[in-house]
């Protein structure tokens, strides 16, 4: 099977993840919809590796992977944080982050 | 013998040192040792007199060069000081007039809390007086030129809890500033000319030069001595001077600074008389001036401004005389050394009366002095007679023979300025004469009447005696005033006539300032029958209004012309309203214009930043998801950017 | 290797500051004592250079040259001509004086106040300036003296947003918001200088490969190294604008009167008696001899803004209520006839200026102490609120007189010497322009004068009968810098010595030569 698919796939779930981030409010929603877009730069690298037989891309991928979880740890305990004090998930009742 | 030149400056300027830095400590001994001081210098100055005769006419020039002062490549200027004739003229009636003033404020700040600094300030105007007249260079007789501003700048206002008087020393510094500038540029076109500024060098060259930059270098000087010696444009300073003590008006604005301007056009003869053109206008300003002084010194009723305005009118004969040329060289300074020994004396005597008056200075409420204070009377009397030019006393000689330079100048000019001088000795005989009556003869118009309070300070010597408001008590003044009367008295008296007999303080100063006979139209008897007739008919006028008529003691109002000397001819007004009034609008409207335009362009700007990034701050609206969008799509367009650029 | 004593001199007061800052905060005294002191040795240094340094000898003398950043050229090298030896004799010289006078300016405010005031800040931030100072006026690299030159910014700005007087009309919220406003715009206005100023110096880089004053200096002398008249020109105005503004000259002035008015005394002293200096002295030292060509093609118009800032300073001056603005106009005055005198291009003129650098510094001080100390017994800078103060106060008013008179150049008095030289020089080959700043001297005379008779002389105040005479403290301050004064007024040959070869030299590095009078009669 043409790689190139891969790709391919992995664009489509990259721009859906980028547009939920872009217009749910919701913070759980657009943190899953953070967790798509890395998912979908994993597969773009592991299909890079692929392609070009090397193993960078691989290990790259892991990385995020760690990360990724980092991220899900942190993001999760300020989104609870934030809907106990607020009572609210929507990222736009926080918008404090102003001059 | 030269190296005693220094010591004539040293022990004045030690004097000042040690009594201004000295502290309250000197207090109760300070005036003496100013005195001494002043005392000795006069000894120096006698002993390189005795110097000098010894020496042969061509040969009477002493030099001492004590250091480089300001060496830049071609700039030079040196500490050297010049003794000649002139100089040493002038040395002995600074030293002379000074050490008996100073022997005279003894007594008059008696009572004086701060007569110890007084007699600092005293010793300071010696020092550089001395300074300006023996400097051999320009820059150095600016240095003394301007010491003897600031000592008339502090005493002038020595009473500085006065208002006006502190008013007044300002504007003397002021105006004798603007002067000053006229004498630093004249220095910087001889630098520019000549290279150089030392007397020798300069009057050696005169002949290589132009008459132009003579003429320029000339008004310059010109307009120094206009501010130092009180001539029409810059005379307004000297009436306001008068709110200085008595002594200080007798020192420096009568007998010895304000001739400065005198010394400065006679010391530069040289040049003067390779720019006729500028001694026309040197001629004119001195006629103007007598004038002028003599106008307003007729219409004052205030003892010490009418002798001011004298002052003005007779220092405007020197000028004359100097504007002259080689012909009135050594009359002007005849008669400025005669005129400091008569003018010093009336101020004395003016102030012995005020001493005993109160410190009334209205003339109207004096009268009928004679009686009370007879020392004081006989002193003011020589000394009047020699100012009108009674015969036989120094006023005679010296003004006698500058109305007849005048003549000699020959010409429509020598015509009218000695028209102008003839005048000029009739309204001196009639001011004089109405100061005269109106002080020490005539019915007692102090009596039954409080004298107004005194603005003079409570220290003022008569002041404690009879607190304020109280009928004044005229009583003669103690030894320690009428010495220095009597001394200046009989100085008036045989002064004229001991230099004019045999003439000689012409072959004294001859050497140093040249001299010619003029051609002149009409005899010296003629122009002395001339005289003597505006004297009495002056005398006369002034006898009829004065000394027959009884006196007001409230001033009438006067004629236009009255009104308008009592004023200084409206000189005052005019400097009021164009000058204090147009800088303070125009320095109100730069302080308004660098507020708002200089520093608004800067503030301005400054804000312009401020209100644009106040924009830019929208941007800022806090909402995660637009920040994302903005990342988003600045991502879109780097990509983007990648790619065109590689299609490229 | 001889004792780099250039690099000493500078770096004792950095060590000295860093040492101050670390002085415990309850030992404030003894923080005080250790400014003081150092000061004191940086001034023995500097009189040690003044000493070892020969006029006649070579043109840059105690010189240090290290590699230091090899890959851009950069080198760190020191030297000192005539004109800095007397400039830094001058700073070595105020500086214990300023720390005198400022003694109790950084003490804590009595008890209520919220301000905190660091009172070893105060005194490190001192040392800290008078390094940098010192630095710049050594630095034979262009990019050394440029990083010194910009960051003598940083503490003056602590020093006058940090430290204001103590009473102020309006109450201490205006005071801190008017403080932090001046030292925001000498901030801005110094910043804006050097970052263009930056611009030039890698320009210069750029043409000439290296930032060694010398080496550039002698190429373009030697013909080795050649400019385009426009690169010149440009190169130049970059400099010279960095310059003119902190000299200041009119009209980028505006800075100076909001900065001394906000800061105290010293820090006002320490402004325009020393930061302000570095100004004028780079212009001698840099744009006459890096750009010779550029500097005559601009002489023109910075002539004509020199007498501007010279009749305009003084005209200000005289409208001031103020007394420290009236100081500071009458500086901006004073700073018109230094670049008047450097510009006019003779060798009076420069003498005179770098004269009238040395004897502004000591006369402003005398000055603007003495009017500090006034200040600080009224708590008020506005000159109507004072009156009579010669009757309660006889010493405080003779200084001021006395700082006054040197003001308006009293011949006598060292600025005399100074102001004349530079007229002359002036005059010598235009004319015009000396007549015009001559003007300057009578204005000089107004505002002195004005000031002095609103301040000291007429009926004593109530506000002000119980105000004490000096103490012995300001005498002492007071004092030494009176009796500079007119010893540098009745003998400044020392100082002219030091100077004329360096000024011979500066002269001809810009090719000219004195006008000749058209008659010799010195001989």
């Amino acid at each position: 099977m043409n790689p190139v698919n891969y790709l391919y796939l992995a664009a489509l779930l990259f721009t859906i993840g980028a547009t939920g981030v872009l217009i749910r409010r919701n913070a759980i929603v657009v943190f899953m919809c953070i967790e798509l877009m890395l998912n979908a730069c994993n597969l773009a690298f592991v299909t890079f590796s692929r392609m070009h037989g090397n193993l960078d891309g691989q290990v790259i991928a892991f990385f995020t992977m760690v990360v990724a979880a980092a991220e899900v740890v942190v993001g999760l305990a300020i989104i609870v944080s934030l809907f106990r004090s607020r009572h609210s998930a929507s990222v736009d009742d926080a918008s404090l982050m102003k001059l | 013998m030269e190296n005693l030149i220094a010591l004539l400056v040293a022990a004045p300027l030690l004097g000042a040192a040690v009594l201004l830095c000295g502290g309250r400590r000197l207090d109760a001994v300070g005036h003496w040792i100013g005195t001494v001081l002043a005392f000795v210098s006069f000894a120096f100055g006698v002993i390189l007199f005795a110097d000098l005769l010894g020496k042969d006419a061509e040969h009477r020039t002493l030099m001492q060069h004590l250091f480089s002062w300001v060496p830049v490549q071609g700039f030079q200027a040196d500490v050297t000081f010049r003794l000649d004739q002139l100089s040493m003229t002038f040395v002995l009636l600074i030293t002379g007039v000074g050490s008996l003033i100073h022997l005279y404020s003894v007594g008059y700040m008696e009572h004086d809390e701060r007569r110890r600094r007084f007699f600092g300030y005293l010793n300071l105007f010696l020092a550089a007086m001395l300074l300006l007249v023996i400097a051999d260079n320009y820059l150095l007789l600016y240095v003394g030129w301007e010491g003897v501003g600031l000592a008339s700048y502090l005493l002038i206002g020595f009473w500085q809890h006065k208002p006006s008087a502190a008013t007044a020393a300002k504007k003397a510094f002021l105006v004798n500033r603007v002067g000053d500038m006229g004498l630093s540029i004249a220095i910087m076109l001889m630098f520019a000319t000549f290279g150089t500024f030392a007397f020798g060098p300069v009057f050696g060259h005169v002949g290589d030069t132009s008459e132009g930059k003579l003429t320029a270098i000339a008004l310059m000087l010109l307009l120094a001595a206009c501010g130092k010696s009180a001539q029409v444009p810059l005379q307004s300073w000297l009436g306001d001077a008068m709110e200085g003590p008595t002594p200080v008006s007798a020192l420096i604005h009568a007998a010895t600074m304000v001739t400065a301007g005198v010394y400065l056009i006679v010391r530069s003869g040289a040049i003067f008389n390779a720019a006729p053109n500028a001694q026309l206008v040197v001629t004119v300003v001195g006629a103007v001036t007598l004038l002028f002084g003599a106008i307003v010194g007729c219409a004052k009723d205030d003892i010490k401004k009418a002798l001011a305005g004298s002052t003005m009118s007779q220092i405007g004969y020197m000028v004359l005389a100097a504007g002259l040329g080689p012909i009135g060289y050594v009359f002007a300074i005849m008669h400025l050394v005669t005129h400091g020994f008569f003018k010093a004396g009336l101020f004395l005597g003016a102030g012995s009366v005020m001493h005993g008056m109160n410190d009334e200075v209205d003339m109207r409420k004096y009268g009928g002095l004679r009686k009370y204070m007879p020392v004081t009377f006989i002193t003011f009397g020589l000394g009047y007679l020699a100012i009108i030019g009674f015969p036989g006393l120094s006023g005679f000689f010296s003004k006698d023979k500058i109305i007849e330079a005048a003549f000699a100048k020959g010409g429509t000019e020598g015509w009218i300025l000695g028209a102008c001088a003839l005048l000029g000795a009739a309204i001196t005989a009639f001011y004089m004469t109405r100061v005269m009556l109106m002080t020490f003869f005539g019915e007692e118009r102090w009596k039954n009447q409080p004298t107004r309070s005194p603005q003079s300070p409570s220290a003022e010597p008569a002041a404690e005696h009879h607190g304020e408001h109280a009928e004044p008590h005229p009583h003669e003044s103690p030894k320690v005033m009428t010495i220095p009367m009597i001394v200046l008295a009989v100085g008036s008296v045989f002064g004229g006539a001991f230099f004019s007999i045999g003439d000689r303080f012409l072959h004294w100063l001859e050497p140093v300032t040249g001299h010619s006979e003029g051609d002149s139209p009409v005899s010296a008897a003629t122009v002395t029958g001339a005289t003597m007739v505006c004297l009495i008919i002056g005398v006369g006028i002034a006898y009829a209004m004065y000394g027959r008529r009884t006196v007001p003691s409230v001033a009438p109002r006067g004629s236009l012309l009255t009104r308008a000397a009592r004023r200084d001819l409206l000189q005052d007004d005019f400097n009021h309203v164009v000058l204090v009034r147009g800088g303070e609008h125009l320095t109100r409207s730069l302080v308004y214009v660098d507020h708002t335009l200089v520093d608004g362009v800067v503030n301005g700007t400054a804000a312009s930043v401020g209100g644009l990034s106040g924009r830019m701050r929208r941007l800022q609206n806090g909402f995660a998801r637009s920040y994302a969008v903005s990342m988003f799509g600045g991502a879109a367009v780097l990509v983007a950017a990648t790619l065109l650029m590689r299609a490229v | 290797m001889s004792f780099p004593l250039l690099t000493a001199t500078a770096v004792l007061p950095a060590i000295g500051a860093i040492a101050t800052a670390a002085v415990p905060a309850a030992r404030r005294t003894a923080a005080k004592w250790l400014a003081l002191l150092v000061s004191l040795a940086t001034l023995a240094l500097a009189i040690t250079i003044l000493v070892r340094f020969d006029p006649d000898g070579s043109r840059y003398q105690l010189t240090e040259s290290h590699s230091w950043i090899a890959y851009f050229g950069v080198r760190y090298e020191l030297g000192v001509d005539g004109i800095a030896v007397a400039l830094i004799a001058l700073t070595a010289l105020l500086m214990p004086f300023i720390i005198l006078a400022g003694w109790h300016d950084a003490d804590p405010l009595e008890t209520g106040s919220r301000r905190w005031r660091p009172t070893q800040g105060f005194f490190a931030l001192i040392l800290a300036v008078e390094a940098m100072v010192i630095i710049s006026f050594e630095a034979t690299d262009v990019f050394l003296f440029y990083i010194f030159f910009e960051a003598m910014l940083i503490p003056m700005y602590f020093l006058i947003g940090g430290f204001g007087d103590r009473a102020h009309e309006h109450g201490e919220e205006a005071a801190s918001t008017q403080r932090s406003y001046a030292a925001v715009k000498f901030l801005l206005y110094n910043l804006i200088g050097g970052l263009i100023m930056l611009a030039a110096v890698i320009g210069l880089y750029v043409v000439a490969g290296n930032f060694s004053l010398q080496e550039i200096a002698q190429a373009r002398a030697n013909g080795s190294l050649h400019m385009a008249t426009s690169t010149e020109r440009w190169l130049f105005l970059g400099f010279f604008f960095a310059f003119a503004v902190k000299a200041p000259l009119w009209p980028l002035h505006t800075w100076l009167p909001n900065a001394m008015q906000e800061s105290t005394a010293p820090v006002a002293v320490l402004i325009t008696a020393v930061v302000d200096k570095v100004g004028t002295f780079a212009m001698l030292r840099f744009c006459l001899q890096l750009f010779p060509e550029a500097s005559k093609w601009a002489t023109p118009v910075i002539l004509v803004l020199a007498l501007i800032s010279i009749v305009y300073g003084a005209l200000l001056a005289v409208g001031q209520r103020d007394i420290k603005r009236l100081v500071a106009y009458a500086s901006i005055s004073h700073f018109g006839f230094i670049i008047l005198g450097i510009f006019a291009m003779t060798s009076q003129g420069q003498s005179g200026a770098t004269l009238y650098m040395v004897n502004h510094g000591i006369s402003t001080a005398a000055l603007m102490l003495v009017a500090g100390f006034l200040i600080s017994r009224r708590g008020s800078r506005l000159i109507g609120d004072y009156g009579g103060v010669q009757k309660v106060a006889p010493v405080l008013a003779g200084t001021f007189l006395i700082g006054g008179l040197a003001t308006l150049s009293l011949p006598g008095l060292a600025p005399f010497v100074s102001e004349f030289l530079v007229l002359v020089g002036t005059f010598t080959r235009y004319p015009a322009v000396g007549i015009i700043a001559t003007f300057g001297i009578v204005l000089a005379a107004l505002y002195t004068l004005v000031l002095y008779q609103r301040t000291m002389t007429g009926p004593v105040k109530k506000e002000v009968s119980a105000m004490p005479d000096l103490r012995v403290r300001e005498l002492v301050v007071v004092a030494p810098l009176i009796v500079l004064l007119v010893f540098l007024g009745v003998y400044p040959k020392p100082v002219t010595d030091i100077v004329n070869p360096a000024v011979k030299s500066t002269l001809s590095d810009v090719h000219k030569k004195d006008p000749k009078p058209p008659v010799e009669a010195a001989k």
